[in-house]
């Protein structure tokens, strides 16, 4: 390994193997601050509570040492710990999800909320819960991923002809979240008060009660498409610089445009059937992040995949504290920061 | 960016005058015959005869109470807010130069769902009249901020800028309106049935009392209408025809308020409506506003007690709220519009 | 050397055909221009030479081979296009546009190889933007930021380049830099170039060959001097004009004075009068 030119980018090319890699400087240094953040916020996450564990004693749970009180190791990674751990996990597909949405809408404002993807899969999963309330919970996830398909479907048949213009593909999306959006309503006032009631808090967007049992099952989804993401990183570069230069440097549009619609679907839709519809995460940290790299996916991809993770934990602990004992939803915490921003960046882009 | 058919300024032949007023006549006509229909389908059907005894000469039998105290207010509430709706939408792509601008799409029916909710977490169900206001006032707040968000930054209000703001604001209001009734389960039980957009089992007195409101937005909406067509043409242009356009574009967006402000008031947010029916219009009247208007009303009038009555009828003896059956119809509209207005 | 050629190809917007039955042929080594007036599908055409638009009848060849049946990234190798006013995502810098270049030379495992480095180096100094790599791209000049945008296409590495109206937004001093370094890039690398320009004089000055167009056909093609007469550009674009010789460089200046449809709005005439510009110098 060795460091290009000053200023240049980082370029990895070991020995004489025919293998190369390159990544923009900033991305090393701006991966280890997140990942440092993420552990530190974790902590703290896991300590706070009713039952309230000092950072200090929840490190040496995690690393099984003893800590002087027998509840310690139940409380933490029993009850605690898989919830932080899927608040994380759901940011950090979410914000992969979005950033693979803005590259292909070539549109900074696009994101799975905006898209319609999210919407599709609430209106799934609110439907099972109010319209079968005797189906069993675990069910939940499935519909909405099921949901989620069905819209990123539709969206991709009706916008891509003809390649797909960016802008048939963001407003065919609005169109979607706005019907989706008005169902959903309407499920809720249609089903028995107390399974109405509980489809608002999961329609909320929460992590509340996930347990290991979600954490197993949303954890394959990410082994999949978490790393195919980042394989596709290039082909998402060239798509971003439109189709006509996309098609003239000789990438096959389709193919690729496809596959990474799948990808992002597949993470936006398994991070909502885990919690809901946490919005505007997928919006944000892409924008966060592209500040602190720049806009080359290599590096782009993790970076905003660590912010939005960070973006969820803190949105959760930040729930559960404001209001004790009654807990927010993280995905009100996350509207109610990520819309203000959202609105700014509006501001900024101007038209294009 | 790809371009966009401007909405506004269309489509469409402008036929001559003797044969638009017998459009309109007949359509009026047939919007009599939809509110006919009103009163008479239902969970028990009325057959035409007793309805218009009813009407007329009351005797107090159990049809006839029916007709008279149940799908009478709901027929009237579905007429004027369909015509509400549609006039609101009509106004808002003038005004925006935006095929895609409707009350719906653009947060403003979000806005004053959050208000009634926030209204009644903090005061509970007391007062309709407040209740009213606290709709006007977030339907009034919502426009304001979308327009102003649509119009932000460079390049001013883009169809697609316009559209994404919309969006967002609505999923930032639905996002604190859920916070609100997940806080508190009793004001979700209270409001529930009205968030939905229905036109059924809603209060006459209610509807007497908004009603003034809907009746001067539609009548100032009118008395604009004129000035409307010269504004479509772009506001530079209207300006330079000597057009005091800051004028005309506050009084255009207090008629939106008032007209989207007062149906959500009585009937709660019905999307769809405000965003189809002027693009239904168009192509028969073409781009002056004066008659735009008038077809608009009575086109959406008949459509949402259309859609009334077909909500009603379809999952009999269950009834579905009228802004779920908007949104069957309204959804695969947009996605035409969609495909046929915005080219690449 | 490369050799590309359309034959008899039909090209078509939404079912409404632009370009019906034309033919091609590029003169390899050589500065093509396509020269007419709006609308008469001179885009269309450049879009079809670099299958951006699909033919609905006939082909377009590149070594005999036709080009929609290439692998695409092969093509890519082969052959580079500059579409009309493209866009840049925000805060992209210059050396990472010109890196996206060499895409159709990289796969799965070779990202960014040596000679990767080495070629987009290059590009960058025979635009002129060594000096600009760590911009953004959205903070630089039209003239620059059009150097950048060929910057990427030359590390493309494609003996053959088809820019549509690389000078269009530009400033007179802006233009000229890009049509020098065009023809820097003809005469020194023997890259052959396809280009869609507006200004008659530009095409006649910097182009070896000339092809005229109008409403979907192509009325002459040839070399400057053969193009550039008055009786053609009334065909294409109906307008009287003079053609002189620029005495510097010898290529035919054409000097309009009057529109020659007489349905054309005719108030007063055209500024000077129609025939007070009759040629004084020829």
């Amino acid at each position: 390994m060795r460091g290009a030119a000053a200023r240049g980018p980082i370029v990895i090319r070991p020995g004489r193997l025919p293998l190369s890699w390159t990544v923009d400087r900033r991305v090393p240094p701006v991966l280890l601050l997140l990942g440092l953040a993420t552990v530190v916020a974790t902590v703290l996450s896991v300590g706070y509570g009713q039952y309230f564990i000092a950072p200090l004693d929840v490190l040496r749970t995690f690393l099984g040492l003893e800590t002087g009180n027998p509840n310690h190791p139940f409380v933490v990674t029993t009850l605690r710990l898989p919830r932080v751990l899927i608040a994380f996990l759901v940011g950090l597909a979410l914000a992969l999800a979005g950033t693979i949405a803005q590259g292909l809408a070539r549109n900074p404002l696009a994101s799975p909320d905006i898209l319609g993807v999210n919407a599709g899969a609430s209106l799934a999963a609110v439907a099972l819960i109010v319209l079968a309330p005797a189906a069993p919970f675990y069910l939940v996830p499935p519909a909405a991923f099921a949901g989620a398909l069905v819209v990123a479907a539709l969206i991709a048949a009706l916008s891509l002809r003809g390649g797909g213009s960016p802008i048939r593909l963001v407003l065919i999306g609005v169109g979607f979240a706005a019907v989706a959006g008005a169902l959903t309503t309407a499920l809720l006032t249609l089903g028995r008060t107390l399974f109405a009631a509980r489809a608002l808090i999961w329609l909320a967007g929460s992590v509340y009660g996930r347990s290991w049992r979600e954490l197993w099952a949303i954890l394959p989804w990410l082994a999949v498409f978490v790393p195919l993401a980042l394989l596709l990183a290039r082909h998402l570069d060239v798509l971003h610089l439109g189709d006509d230069v996309a098609r003239g440097l000789g990438s096959r549009l389709a193919l690729w445009r496809g596959l990474l619609l799948l990808t992002a679907v597949a993470l936006a839709g398994a991070a909502v059937a885990t919690a809901g519809a946490v919005g505007f995460v997928g919006l944000m940290a892409p924008h966060l992040a592209r500040r602190l790299v720049g806009p080359a996916h290599a590096g782009l991809l993790p970076t905003a995949a660590l912010t939005g993770g960070l973006i969820v934990l803190l949105a959760d602990l930040a729930g559960r504290a404001l209001f004790a004992p009654v807990e927010l939803p993280c995905g009100v915490i996350t509207a109610i920061i990520g819309a203000p921003y959202f609105f700014y960046l509006l501001y900024r882009s101007g038209g294009s | 960016m790809a371009g966009v058919g401007a909405g506004a300024v269309g489509t469409g032949v402008a036929r001559g005058r003797p044969s638009l007023a017998v459009g309109l006549a007949l359509g009026v006509a047939l919007l009599l015959l939809c509110a006919f229909a009103s009163l008479s389908a239902g969970a028990s059907a009325v057959n035409p005869g007793a309805v218009y005894a009813a009407l007329v000469a009351p005797d107090g039998s159990n049809a006839q109470v029916i007709v008279r105290t149940i799908r009478l207010p709901r027929t009237l509430i579905a007429l004027s807010v369909g015509a509400a709706l549609a006039v609101a939408g009509a106004l808002m792509q003038g005004l925006t130069r935006n095929p895609l601008a409707s009350p719906g799409l653009l947060g403003v029916n979000a806005g004053a769902a959050l208000a009634v909710v926030l209204a009644v977490f903090l005061f509970g169900v007391g007062s309709v009249t407040l209740l009213t206001w606290c709709a006007f006032l977030g339907a009034g707040l919502a426009a304001a901020a979308v327009a102003l968000l649509g119009a932000l930054g460079r390049g001013g209000a883009t169809p697609l800028k316009l559209a994404v703001a919309g969006a967002a604001l609505t999923a930032f209001l639905s996002s604190l309106t859920t916070a609100v009734l997940v806080l508190n389960e009793r004001t979700f039980d209270e409001v529930r049935f009205w968030l939905a957009g229905s036109v059924a089992g809603r209060d006459l007195g209610l509807f007497l009392r908004v009603a003034p409101y809907l009746a001067l937005g539609l009548a100032v909406a009118f008395l604009l209408a004129r000035r409307i067509t010269t504004l479509t043409l772009g506001e530079e242009v209207a300006r330079g025809l000597g057009q005091r356009t800051a004028r005309v574009k506050l009084a255009a967006a207090g008629c939106v308020v008032l007209l989207a402000g007062g149906s959500v008031a009585v009937a709660g947010p019905i999307g769809f409506v405000g965003l189809v029916v002027p693009h239904l219009v168009r192509p028969f009247v073409g781009t002056d506003y004066r008659w735009l208007l008038p077809y608009a009303a009575v086109t959406g009038a008949a459509l949402l007690t259309l859609a009334d009555i077909g909500a009603r009828l379809v999952l009999r003896p269950v009834e579905l709220p009228v802004g779920v059956m908007t949104a069957i119809l309204g959804g695969p509209f947009f996605v035409f519009l969609v495909g046929w207005k915005v080219r690449r | 050397m490369s050799v590309l050629q359309a034959r008899d190809i039909t090209l078509a917007y939404d079912g409404v055909p632009v370009i019906a039955g034309v033919d091609l042929p590029v003169p390899p080594g050589q500065i093509t221009a396509l020269i007419g007036p709006n609308g008469c599908g001179k885009s269309t055409l450049l879009r079809g030479l670099a299958r951006l638009l699909k033919p609905r009848a006939g082909a377009v060849y590149l070594d005999g081979a036709a080009i929609s049946a290439l692998p695409t990234k092969e093509l890519a190798r082969r052959l580079g296009i500059l579409p009309q006013s493209p866009t840049a995502p925000e805060g992209l810098t210059v050396r990472d546009l010109v890196a996206q270049g060499r895409y159709p030379h990289q796969g799965w495992f070779q990202q960014w190889s040596r000679e990767d480095e080495a070629v987009v180096a290059r590009a960058l100094d025979i635009t002129g933007t060594t000096a600009l790599a760590g911009r953004p791209l959205d903070t630089l000049s039209g003239g620059q930021r059009q150097r950048a945008w060929i910057a990427m296409a030359l590390a493309q590495e494609t003996p053959i380049l088809l820019l549509d109206e690389p000078t269009t937004f530009l400033d007179i001093a802006h233009q000229l830099e890009v049509l020098h370094l065009l023809e820097r890039l003809n005469r020194e690398e023997g890259r052959t170039i396809v280009m869609v320009v507006h200004d008659l004089n530009h095409a006649a000055r910097y182009a070896g060959h000339l092809v005229a167009m109008a409403e979907g056909r192509i009325v002459v093609a040839g070399p400057p001097r053969e193009v550039l007469t008055p009786a053609t550009l009334r065909e294409v674009f109906a307008v009287e004009v003079d053609i002189l010789t620029d005495r510097r460089t010898g290529a035919p200046i054409c000097v309009p004075y009057g529109l020659c449809s007489p349905a054309a709005p005719s108030l007063g005439a055209a500024p000077g009068g129609e025939r007070a510009h009759q040629p004084a110098v020829r």
